[in-house]
This record gives structure tokens, sequence and C-alpha cells, in this order.
């Protein structure tokens, strides 16, 4: 035993000058870290207990709490860090595989921050966009590709079923189960005020929410949880889940300790038990397999709503996002890599898959390349922490982004990255009665809406000062985009040029 | 962009076969049936065939099908032919024109026999030095491809639906007692004829579907035995590790199937003692030949045809049979769209091949 | 009705389908034709000839009868609603089938019943005649898979990797021997009084569509497969 002991990673310090034992904290902290001593009448804490996610803090009203991180060092060894070390006692002491969640946390590339973006000056003007217009309405869907014209000589409208976005940024999937009742009614709410639409993940749509359906894009995933006919027909769109940018080729697990009365109606299996996503879906094993399953969902649904196909940015995905183009899919939507997660072995969050910045770049340019970019439109994801790295997406060649980690973190997330353990304090990453209803759907939809809306305001600013009045004009126009300390293979990657150039 | 052979291109398919054992000839146009109601499989980016006991006056030639960009890549290639083969017959090969066959290449066809005074020189067996002449104008000579270089049978080609391939080459006009084709659903531009399944290198040819997981680990192992994988295709590798396995190797046909299918570990342990050593040896001793992920192949030989599932079967594949002609297609409505009442029908299981050979007397 | 599918695409036939009044029709001549019958509910259809990959996928109420083979991924997600197959069907038959019974007089492919589910008064089967390739009811969730053996001597009628990962459901083998090497995941008993009479329903249908005597086929000799409780996933990970 002794030689699995793991000095707790953070330290509670308690300023006992201000500490008035109300002990809110230990009611708060689902994890048990603070303690109250009846013998000396004073708070204590295991710190072995913690995960730093700031709930305590936040909520002590005397601000006598910080968590910091320990000072207890191994001998310092660049190779062997102590986060090597511990996990391998960890994996010594319990033979399992080890199990983290939220997106990759480790220092490799952050393309974003090395892309700036231009703006006007003297050669053309830029905008004023509080007082001028300036549009950021998009559509997701096949682009028709020719005119038909009846007897008349009038266009007819041969467009497939299209989705229409006011703002370019969509709520990706998080299914009921991974997160709470709670913040799937803040979702729901904020999509539908903001114009736009999240998306149920793969544990099926909750009755109460079917009224939000206009603004609900439905997933079918492998392990096809909560798919009936109904539910297809509920949404504005299907989105069928190839892979996840933090997982991907392998599937999920939701234990069936999570799996209450409510999930399990909505995921439509008994309470109690283990829902499992296998690592692929089982009919589809190649690229004609991902057409029959397109088309049966539309041939399900009378061609009335397009199919998204969301696949993880891996090292072939420019091929693969050809082959997606050509299976019938409107809309494709690309995870990367540092992409967040209810849960996924470290092993793979940290090391499979690509930077979406690299993928999106690549899936844009061979789509135009193979002349068929029309057929598609393209949802990036997998890391879009602001609206500059919106911005920055759109003129890569997105249409729109997915976010997911920042909606997490305007309903309070604080990124502890511990939503596997099922007891998230801030109510987000749980199905515990007493902690979903500590995020009030009320709060968390205004926060939802306003993070959006502020992203749009900073979006067209930044459009404005680029002289680009509307988002079709910024869209895949790379030339507002240079890069900052990249190397010529990155650039050309990325299809842009160095700063300077 | 990148055309195939400078970049990897997976691509998924439909497959169909149709082979007689009594050797009866017949043309393409069931086969061309066949494989058009499989349309939705294929994306209109690669369509081919193989046709076997087609050249019967020309039997005892290789029969070279070659693609070329460019007249000089023409030249250049019929001036290597002229070095190392006599060439008893050359011609364009027929085609017609077809709305949706579009960009072809000049496509030519030439009858020839190794240069005996060459061969000797070489010190090689005739089917060895023919297959390394085969290589080396794919792999040295810019805009010229060989893409069927076997005795009395030919593969047909091109970037577009499969039907529409078959319509175009006109092969109602030719009769044969095997034949094999395939669909491509590849992930790309609408780019390289050569690119299209089947995959031939002498009487070999091989159509495909899936994508291997296996490709580089097996490419890398087969490249050390003088082969060049210039397409950077599934379908080629395969064609050389069966030729290598088959020809220089000298295993049978079953045999290649339990190295590139082998049997899990598990299944292998569960067979009796001899058996279990044999497999044991032919899995240990081809490791590298090991193929994995979904494929299900047709591999047209001179006199007999094999179809092989991936061991795990994540392709679909049945077989039927009516009297002497054996069906094999991807889907069950390719085979009974060609012939409705059948003798008998099954999906073989992954890793078990069909191999259905001439009968005695046959061709 | 009676709609001739001869090589009509299947968009056009399923239209035509979709557009019938009738609720009972017959489609002649089929050919390949996918997605016959998807996510449809209150109506009776027979095929004739091979109907194409995912019949009746998301099925929510039908009852459809084959005359010939299906091909892969029949009942995809079903529902609820009754597949007849008076043949045999390819691989994947039932995959995350939710309810309803799938009868298959013949043969299935590889990846029977996979990832069925039971939900409420849900209860998917799914019954084979003959025979199933491997990985029959992989990941099985819940539902029923009953596999006859007809024709097969008394083997048992599955072959590699049964029942790998289930958590949930069973697996019912009409066999002599219980079948070897089996994964860790699965418990093998012979089938009590409560097994035969939870199967009785399910062999009257296949009876009745096929023949054969279904008190008879009770009366045998059954293999019952289930989830083995001290074999779940729990142990796989470390939090980190």
């Amino acid at each position: 035993m002794p030689i699995d002991f793991l000095y707790p990673e953070y330290e509670v310090i308690r300023n006992p000058g201000r500490c008035i034992s109300c002990r809110i904290c230990e009611r708060q902290c689902a994890n048990g870290v603070h303690l109250f001593d009846d013998k000396t009448k004073k708070m204590t804490a295991d710190e072995s207990k913690c995960v730093c996610c700031h709930r305590c803090v936040s909520l002590c009203p005397t601000r006598a709490l910080k968590i910091v991180k320990t000072d207890h060092a191994f001998k310092e060894n660049a190779n062997w860090t102590g986060k090597a070390i511990t996990e391998i006692y960890r994996q010594a002491g319990t033979g399992g595989m080890l199990l983290s969640s939220m997106g990759n946390p480790e220092p490799q590339p952050i393309y974003w921050d090395k892309i700036l973006i231009n703006a006007s000056q003297v050669t053309n003007p830029p905008i004023d966009p509080l007082r001028e217009p300036m549009e950021t309405r998009t559509f997701l869907g096949k682009k028709p590709g020719h005119i038909e014209r009846d007897a008349q000589g009038n266009i007819v409208p041969n467009l497939s079923p299209q989705l229409a976005l006011d703002v370019p940024v969509m709520f990706s999937a998080m299914s009921y189960g991974s997160i709470s009742y709670n913040s799937h009614a803040a979702l729901a709410r904020a999509a539908a005020a903001l114009g736009t639409y999240y998306n149920t993940g793969e544990g099926g749509l909750h009755k109460d929410f079917y009224g939000y359906g206009p603004h609900t894009i439905v997933q079918v995933a492998s392990g096809r949880f909560g798919v009936y006919k109904e539910y297809l027909e509920a949404g504005a769109a299907i989105e069928i889940k190839m892979g996840q940018g933090a997982k991907p080729g392998i599937g999920g697990h939701l234990p069936g300790l999570k799996v209450g009365p409510d999930i399990s109606k909505t995921r439509m299996i008994p309470e109690g038990t283990d829902a499992i996503s296998p690592a692929p879906h089982h009919d589809i094993y190649s690229i004609e397999d991902l057409r029959q399953l397109v088309y049966s969902l539309k041939e399900a649904t009378g061609y009335q709503k397009p199919v998204f196909v969301k696949i993880a940015a891996v090292h072939n995905v420019a091929a693969i996002a050809s082959g997606v183009a050509r299976s019938g899919a409107d809309v494709i939507c690309i995870d990367g890599y540092r992409g967040g997660t209810g849960a996924a072995p470290t092993r793979i969050r940290d090391n499979v898959g690509i930077p979406v910045e690299l993928a999106l770049a690549a899936v844009d340019q061979r789509l135009r390349d193979e002349g068929i970019r029309g057929q598609v439109s393209i949802v990036a994801g997998g890391s879009i922490r602001n609206s500059a790295d919106l911005l920055k997406a759109i003129a890569l060649g997105a249409d729109a982004c997915y976010i997911a980690t920042a909606a997490l973190l305007a309903l309070g997330c604080h990124l502890c990255r511990t939503c596997q353990a099922g007891k998230c304090n801030w109510g987000i990453a749980t199905q515990r009665p007493d902690l979903v209803e500590r995020l009030d759907p009320e709060t968390g939809y205004q926060r939802l809406v306003n993070l959006v809306t502020a992203w749009d305001h900073e979006l067209k600013e930044m459009m404005g000062g680029m002289g680009i009045n509307s988002i079709e004009a910024l869209r895949g126009n790379r030339l507002m985009l240079r890069g900052l300390g990249l190397t010529q293979k990155e650039l050309d990657i990325l299809g842009i040029k160095h700063a300077g150039e | 962009m990148l055309k195939e052979g400078q970049v990897r291109i997976p691509a998924g398919c439909a497959i169909s076969g149709i082979f007689s054992r009594s050797g009866a000839r017949t043309s393409g146009e069931a086969i061309i049936k066949s494989i058009s109601t499989m349309h939705d499989r294929s994306n209109g980016l690669g369509g081919g065939f193989a046709g076997y006991g087609i050249y019967p006056e020309y039997a005892d030639f290789y029969a070279f099908h070659v693609f070329y960009d460019t007249q000089a890549a023409r030249d250049a290639c019929e001036d290597f032919l002229e070095a190392h083969f006599d060439i008893v017959n050359l011609s364009k090969i027929p085609t017609r024109r077809h709305p949706r066959i579009t960009d072809e290449p000049m496509i030519w066809r030439y009858f020839v026999n190794p240069l005996h005074v060459k061969l000797e020189a070489s010190q090689l067996d005739e089917r060895e030095y023919v297959a390394r002449c085969v290589i080396r104008v794919n792999d040295q000579l810019e805009g010229a491809y060989i893409f069927s270089s076997g005795k009395n049978m030919g593969v047909f080609k091109a970037s577009g639906y499969p039907e529409d391939v078959g319509a175009y080459y006109r092969l109602e006009e030719y009769s044969a007692y095997s034949w094999t084709c395939h669909g491509r659903y590849p992930t790309n531009t609408p780019g390289w004829w050569g690119g299209a399944h089947p995959f031939a290198l002498l009487d070999w040819s091989v159509v495909h579907n899936g994508e291997i997981s296996s490709y580089d680990a097996n490419r890398r192992f087969i490249e050390m035995f003088g082969y060049k994988c210039n397409l950077l295709t599934d379908t080629e590798a395969i064609t050389y590790i069966i030729d290598y396995l088959g020809r220089r190797q000298g295993l049978t046909l079953p045999e290649i199937a339990q190295v590139i299918a082998a049997p899990f570990w598990s299944t292998i342990e569960s067979r009796p003692a001899e058996e279990r050593a044999r497999l044991t040896y032919l899995r240990n001793a081809f490791a590298p030949l090991l193929v994995t992920g979904p494929f299900s192949i047709l591999v047209g030989f001179d006199g007999g045809l094999m179809a092989l599932n991936d061991r795990l079967k994540l392709r679909s594949m049945v077989v039927g049979e009516k009297g002497d002609t054996v069906y094999i297609a991807s889907e069950e409505c390719a085979i009974r769209v060609i012939e409705p009442s059948l003798d008998r029908i099954w999906a073989p299981r992954g890793g078990e091949p069909v191999i259905v050979t001439l009968d005695k007397g046959g061709k | 009705m009676v709609i001739q599918a001869n090589l009509t695409h299947f968009k056009t036939l399923n239209e035509q389908i979709r557009a019938c009044p009738d609720a009972d029709i017959t489609v002649g001549c089929c050919t390949g034709q996918r997605y016959i019958a998807s996510g449809m509910s209150g109506r009776r259809i027979t095929v004739h000839g091979t109907p194409g990959n995912a019949l009746g996928a998301y099925l929510d109420g039908c009852t459809i009868e084959v005359f010939g083979n299906a091909q892969d991924a029949t009942g995809d997600t079903m529902n609820s609603g009754e597949i007849i197959i008076h043949g045999s069907c390819g691989d994947a038959t039932g995959y995350g089938m939710r309810g309803g019974r799938i009868l298959v007089e013949g043969d299935c492919g590889y990846r029977g019943g996979i990832h069925m589910k039971a939900y409420e008064g849900q209860l998917p089967v799914l019954v084979i005649g003959g025979q199933a390739g491997s990985f029959l009811g992989e990941y099985l969730a819940g539902g029923l898979i009953i596999v006859l053996g007809r024709g097969v001597g008394g083997l048992p009628p599955v072959s590699y990797f049964c029942g790998t990962g289930m958590h949930g459901g069973k697996i019912v083998l009409r066999c002599d021997e219980a079948p070897q090497g089996l994964p860790r995941q699965v418990l093998v008993s012979e089938a009590t009084a409560a097994d035969r009479a939870e199967l009785l329903p399910h062999l009257e249908a296949y009876c009745r569509r096929f023949g054969g005597d279904a008190q008879a086929l009770a009366a045998e000799r059954y293999f019952v497969l289930t989830p083995n409780p001290e074999a779940g996933y729990k142990q796989l990970y470390t939090f980190n």
C-alpha cells in the first residue's frame, strides 16, 4: 500500500482569520473534502479528495478558501515527470486503463494562437458594425449546383433541406447522461433564443425538450440509444456520429449507475443497465455503408432533414471527408483532438487525432480541389475557445463552429476534468438530483445567450475591421489570415501566408 | 492536386464475379447487369472488369493493356517493349463513345512474348521476367501504365460507374469463362483510370471491397521483394502479396488465405494439433502479410477464381451456384438479377476462401 | 396493391410504397432495393424477390414478410413490428433493435442481434431457424435471441465469439452440447422450465410460419447464455 501513496495534487488553504465555520463548503463539496471537527469546532479538509473545481471557493461567504497546487514534488526529472510517475503508480495498483475527462490538456501547439487576423487600412474602409449592417446569418446544407426553371422561366427552388443559423455557432453534442437535465434545458432554451441549434448527443431526446425540436440536432450514434421514428422527426437535422475528437476510434460507456429513471426513458434502455456504444456503427464498415445509413435516415424522414456526419480529425481526414461528401451527407462536422468529453482513456485523448485547425484547412482545400465543396457544409469543433478562434475557423473554410467546452464553462464548469466521477459540484456532469438542482436553467440559459451574443459582437467587430460585412465573404477567405512562427509546411497545410508576406 | 500514387486514397466498393466450371464462355453483358444492381455501392469514380479466356487466338502470349497519358509516353513504352519482347500484335483497344466516360487516356493492347535472348541473359524464370518488366514500366515510365499483363485474360477499367465502363469497352464483344467486376467508391477525385479495379499482375487480377488497416505494414514488407506499390491502393498490395506467396513462395490458395486472413489465435488453439501447428507456422512465418480491416476480394487466375473475406467478415459477400456456374457478389440481388433460380446460395465465413476451378477438360 | 419493383431505383419504389393508401402492399420482383418500409408503421408489406440492405430500418409497427432471402442490416434499429423471412438473412440483422420480432426461417449471417436492447414493455426477439455466423449477440443489452439449429445435427448452431461483450438479454441455442470457447462475459446453463415457457410463444410463431411442432420443439434440449454479472467493465478503468 505505501508504494501507492500519492500525495494530493492540490492543497486546501483556509484562512483561519476569515473562516466562520458556516459549513457551506462542507455542504457544497460532493467529494467530501471539507469536514467540521466537532471537538475543535473548526473546519478541516481532506485534500486527497479535492478535484480543484472551485465550488467551495466560489461559495465561501468570507473568501476564506483557496486551492493551490501542491509544491510537494518528486525529484526533478524532465523525462520521468511527476505526472508520468503517478500514472505508473495508478496503473500498477489497479491494472486499469487511465480514464480522464474534457479535452487534451497537454502543451501541444495551438494553431489558432499562431494565426493573425487582417484589418483594412487606407485601401478599403473598415466598417462600423454598431451602426452599419453586418450579417452573420449562415445556411447549412447542400447547395444545388445547377439552376432549374419551370415553364414560365421561374427558378425552381431545388435546394436540399437547409438549416438557418442566426449566428455561426452551435452547441455540439453532449448526451443527456453525460450532462444533466438542467444543462440540456439551458442549452435548448439558449439555442432557440439565439436562433441556432443544440445537439442531443447520443443519449436520445427527453420528452420535455421535444418543443425545442426546431432548434435541435438529434444524434444517431453506434449505440442507437433513444433512436426511433419520432425522435428522428423531432429534430431540425440528424447527425450521424462516426467519431469524436477526444476519443477517435473508440466507443463510449455510460455506467449503469448513471442510468436513472429519466435517462432510462430518454435512452430507451432499462434503469441501471450499462449504456455501451460500440466503437463502430456495426452497419458501417466501409464508405459505401455510410451512404446506406445516410439514406436510410433520409428515407425514414422523407428527405426533410439535413443529415450531418460528424468525424474525428484523424490523419486521413481530407480523404475521409471527401468520401463523406459523396455519401449524401449535407454537412460534415470535424472534431479536433482537443475536443472535450465526459470520459475518455487518457492515452487516447492525448495521443490520437490531429488539431482541428489543420484538419479543417485540409478538408476545405481537398473538397475545393475536387470541385465538391458546394455539396456539403463544414462545421468545425474541437476547442473553439473564443470569437477569434471562430473567425479564424470560418476564414479557413468552416461554415460554422460547434462549441461545447465553452458552453459548459458558461454554465459554471471550472474544467476540473473529473466528469467521469459523476459528482460534478456545478450540476453539469452529474445525475445526482441534489447536484443537478444547483444549475438553474434560467441562469444557465441567460449566460449561454450572453456568451454567444458577445462572440457575435466580437465577430462582427473583427469582420468590420477587415471591411467585410457579410459572413459569406469571410468564409474561406484565407488571405485574411497570416501565420506567426509557423514552418512552411504548417503554412502550406493551413493554406495561409506568413505574417509580413 | 495529387493523383493516385502520390497520395493514398481509401475506397469502398461493390464486387461481382461469374465463373463457368465447364469453361463455357459468355459475353460481358451478364456481369454488367449484375454490378449495375449495386449502383449505390459505387460513386462513379471507378469501375472495371477482368475476363479470362477472352483471347483464345493469342492464348500463348502475354496480353498487355496499357494506358498512355501522352504520345511521348507511348513512344518510350513501345521502345522498352520492343527491346524486351517480341510483339506479335498491337492495336488500340476498341471503345465506344460514352457520355459519362470522359478524360480517356490512349488505351493500347499488345500481345507479346519475352525476347528469347533477353530472357536467357536475365537468368530469370519467364514469368518473373515479365513481372519485372511490367513493374519497371509502371514505376519508371512517366505517363505509361500497364494495367493488364496476363495470358488469355484482360482487364478493362476506367473512371466511371462500372456499367458505363463495361459499355465503353464493348464487353458484349468478349467471351470469358470467368468474369470479375468492381464498382468503386473512392474518397477522392475523379482522377486516374489506373486507380480503378481490378488490379492485375500476370494472370492474377484482384477486385476488392473495403479499406485494409494493415496497408503500410504489408506494403513495406512486400516491397523488399522487388514489388513497387505505385498506386498506394489496397488492391495493388493484395495482388503483390498473392503473387509473392503463390508464385514465388509456392503456397496453395487455401494456404495464402490462411496467411492473409489468418484465424485468430483463439481459433487456432481450438483446432487439432496438426492443423494448429500448420496454422501457427503460417501465421508466424508470414506475420507481416496478415491483412486486417475489412475486405472482400475476388482473385482471378488462369483457370480459377478465389473469393475471400477478412477474418472478421466485415464486408458482405454471397456465393450462388447454378449448374456448373458459380456467382459471387457483394449482395444477393446482384446474383438473382442474372440467375433468379439458383441451386444453392450461401455466405462464406470470414477467412474461409471459396475456390473454384475449371473442370478437367474445361476451357 | 401490388408494386413490381424490378430495377426501379429504391427512392422511387419507396415513394410509391409511402404514397400507396393501402394497408396491404405487395412488392414483386424485388431486386436489391434498399430501405423498404424504413420507419414505417401500420402496414403489411409482402416482398417477393431479394429486398436490399436495411429492410425495415427503424421499423415502427409494420409487418414485413419476405419470400426470399434478406440482405444485410435487416431491421436495423427496429422499434416495433415484425419481419418474417422465408429464407436466410445477411449480416447485422436486428442491429440495435429495441422491440418487435424478426423470424428467420433459415440462417443468419455475422453479427446477428448485435446490441439489441429491451426497454419497458418492449422486448426485441430474433428467431433464427438454422444457424448463426460469428459475433451473434455481441454487446447484447437486452432481448431474446433464439437459434434453432435446424439442419445442424445437434451441434451448437453458432460460430466464433458468440455473446462477446454481452451485458443483458438472453441467447438460447438448441443443441446437444454447450458451445465451447464462449467469452468470459457469458454464463451457460441448460434451459429451465421458465426459459421454455418464454420460448414457447416465439416457437409457435416460427412453426406457424414455417411449419413444425412448437410443443415438440420446446421440449428439446436448449442452452441459455446470459451475461456474467462478475465480468462487467467496471474493473477496466482507473481514474486519472
